[in-house]
């Protein structure tokens, strides 16, 4: 362990109660290290990592047919089952296709906004834009899918909206959850593209355009190659959340069933542990997979 | 760059657009709790308060809006205590392992919440034996809304350079004077902030908050989603909603004016910048 502070020597005329405490800690910079880190690290450590390590292990344990509690019987059986089982590879592949669809999806919406907000927004209306933006992010996930649910209920405003030109709600689908996610997680996506265009220099351009390259142009030689790894920072966002999603596919979903779904019902009705267990495990084996394929592009660093 | 007016305008008028598409949606649902068709045709023929004095009146309601500031509240103050010691240690000090910890507490909100959910409810109900009640969902809650203080006050320490307290040292004061009299007053406004969007995280938390709940308790999205599918009580629903909306807002609205440090606390980039406040110091008394 190296540390940067050293002590120095000075008094310490504290309360008397605190005093040879505060002393000691005065004199020793790793004894102060020591107990600022030791809750926070050992609750990280101790609630955190030991729930993901357990959850791992649970996976290769079993549940006892006749007492319905897990037993402790090690056995690849569930992580078997979820990789090679038809209905776990379909439930696996839409719930793969809904993420990527709203990936693309957020990503098309996202580039024009990010980059009107950072390149052509004068200052002020920069900021405002911003909290704009910024805002619905953080009211509440259930909420907003529940907005949802109204919003393309029978005889609500999106079939009110459609009527005159014959388009219909798609109703609770697939097509809700993809239009749903999409709407939830769009800020996840349109601030790190603002970052990302806020980090081409405008000389970069301006120069690309004295050379006589049109605007398109510049868009795709001078700043989509500098946008990359924003793009790639944004979609691990809107990619990992939907993955995971269970209560959307709940709310506005009707009989559409994706990986959280499964989770779900074997953690509460089906009473299977060991398999929510195992069948979590896929959304974060994908992650992780996609994290590493892109971890080459910088966006890591984006964040 | 070199746009042509049209393109600007087309531009401007897509954000619009896009600004719309975000806020059209929450704001059915403020205008459907006044809806008095109970089950919200659209356009609205008539507006009523009805819905409003039923949730106000309804125990269901009032009782879970209890649990959920009681919930909120204390894992707000555990990540308050837990986030700033973490900043400390992470910001003052350099150390083996500390790039680990920085990952660490990102973590709980980096993966999905389903796998933090069903993670903790395997550690709770599997590993440890522990019956799940509001004590396990404060624990899940602690355990991500420590990210929020966390980034706020690190990003404050981060401008505060640490002389005012070598000087405090060097006038006398003992490590826990530092803290209070000189420490602390820098951070008040970043941890103020971070305690805003972590009760506003905790408060309207459903994912983990589902996977970690006892049996017959209700938090206030609990609530909403036990709800949600009976028809009779849709309107109530509804106004439930907007009360989440409001809740979970003003506070990141406060927390916005409080600190233009960082409204982050997703992670997410791009939100942190914007003008350097100098740190008030209050003078020691």
């Amino acid at each position: 362990m190296t540390l940067e502070t050293e002590p120095r020597p000075a008094p310490a005329p504290a309360r008397p109660g605190n005093r040879r405490v505060s002393a000691a800690l005065h004199r020793s910079p790793r004894l102060r290290l020591a107990g600022l880190l030791t809750a926070p690290a050992a609750w990280l450590i101790l609630v955190y990592i030991a729930a993901l390590a357990a959850l791992l292990i649970t996976a290769l344990w079993t549940v006892d047919t006749f007492t319905g509690k897990v037993s402790t019987t090690w056995t690849f059986d569930n992580i078997l089952t979820v990789t090679t089982d038809p209905v776990y590879q379909a439930i696996t592949l839409r719930t793969l296709r809904i993420a990527v669809v709203v990936t693309l999806i957020d990503m098309v919406i996202a580039l024009p906004i990010a980059f009107f907000i950072a390149k052509v927004a004068d200052k002020r209306w920069e900021k405002l834009l911003i909290v704009a933006v910024l805002m619905p992010l953080w009211a509440s996930y259930l909420v907003k899918a529940y907005a949802w649910r109204n919003v393309l209920a029978e005889g609500g405003p999106l079939e009110w909206l459609g009527a005159p030109v014959g388009l219909n709600s798609p109703g609770y689908s697939e097509t809700a959850v993809v239009l749903t996610l999409a709407y939830i997680w769009l800020p996840y996506m349109i601030l790190p593209l603002h970052a990302g265009f806020e980090r081409v220099p405008d000389s970069l351009i301006e120069a690309s355009g004295d050379l006589g390259a049109k605007p398109l142009a510049t868009l795709r030689l001078v700043v989509l190659p500098i946008l990359v790894p924003s793009i790639i920072a944004g979609t691990i966002f809107t990619f990992s959340l939907s993955l995971g999603d269970y209560i959307t596919a709940q709310i506005v979903g009707g009989t559409t069933q994706m990986l959280g779904t499964v989770v779900y019902a074997n953690v509460g009705a089906a009473n299977n542990l060991p398999l929510a267990a195992a069948v979590a495990l896929i959304p974060i084996a994908i992650i992780m997979i996609y994290l590493f394929v892109v971890r080459r592009t910088g966006a890591l660093n984006n964040l | 760059m070199k746009l042509s007016r049209s393109a600007k305008t087309i531009l401007g008028v897509i954000t619009g657009l896009i600004l719309l598409f975000i806020y059209l949606p929450l704001l059915l649902v403020v205008v459907n709790s006044f809806n008095a068709d109970r089950t919200f045709g659209w356009p609205p023929r008539s507006f009523t308060l009805e819905w409003w004095g039923r949730a106000v009146a309804s125990e269901g309601v009032r009782d879970a809006l209890a649990t959920s500031v009681q919930v909120a509240v204390i894992s707000t103050i555990i990540s308050l205590i837990l986030g700033t010691l973490l900043a400390l240690a992470l910001q003052r000090y350099s150390f083996f392992g500390r790039d680990v910890i920085n990952l660490l507490v990102i973590l709980p909100i980096a993966l999905p919440g389903i796998v933090t959910g069903i993670a903790l409810n395997n550690l709770f109900t599997t590993v440890l034996g522990v019956p799940l009640s509001l004590w396990t969902v404060i624990v899940a809650h602690a355990t991500f809304c420590m990210v929020t203080v966390f980034n706020n006050a690190i990003a404050r320490l981060r401008r505060v350079n640490g002389s005012l307290e070598e000087a405090s040292a060097d006038l006398g004061a003992g490590v826990f004077t530092t803290f209070v009299l000189v420490t602390l007053p820098q951070l008040r406004s970043a941890l103020l902030a971070g305690g805003l969007l972590a009760f506003a995280l905790s408060f309207d938390e459903i994912i983990v908050t589902t996977f970690t709940i006892g049996a017959g308790q209700q938090t206030l999205p609990v609530w909403i989603l036990s709800n949600l599918f009976r028809p009779n009580q849709a309107p109530v629903v509804n106004v439930v909603a907007v009360i989440l909306i409001v809740v979970s807002i003003v506070p990141i609205w406060l927390a916005q004016r409080l600190s233009s440090d960082s409204v982050a606390g997703t992670g997410a980039p791009g939100i942190g910048r914007g003008k350097i406040k100098k740190a008030k110091v209050s003078s020691a008394p």
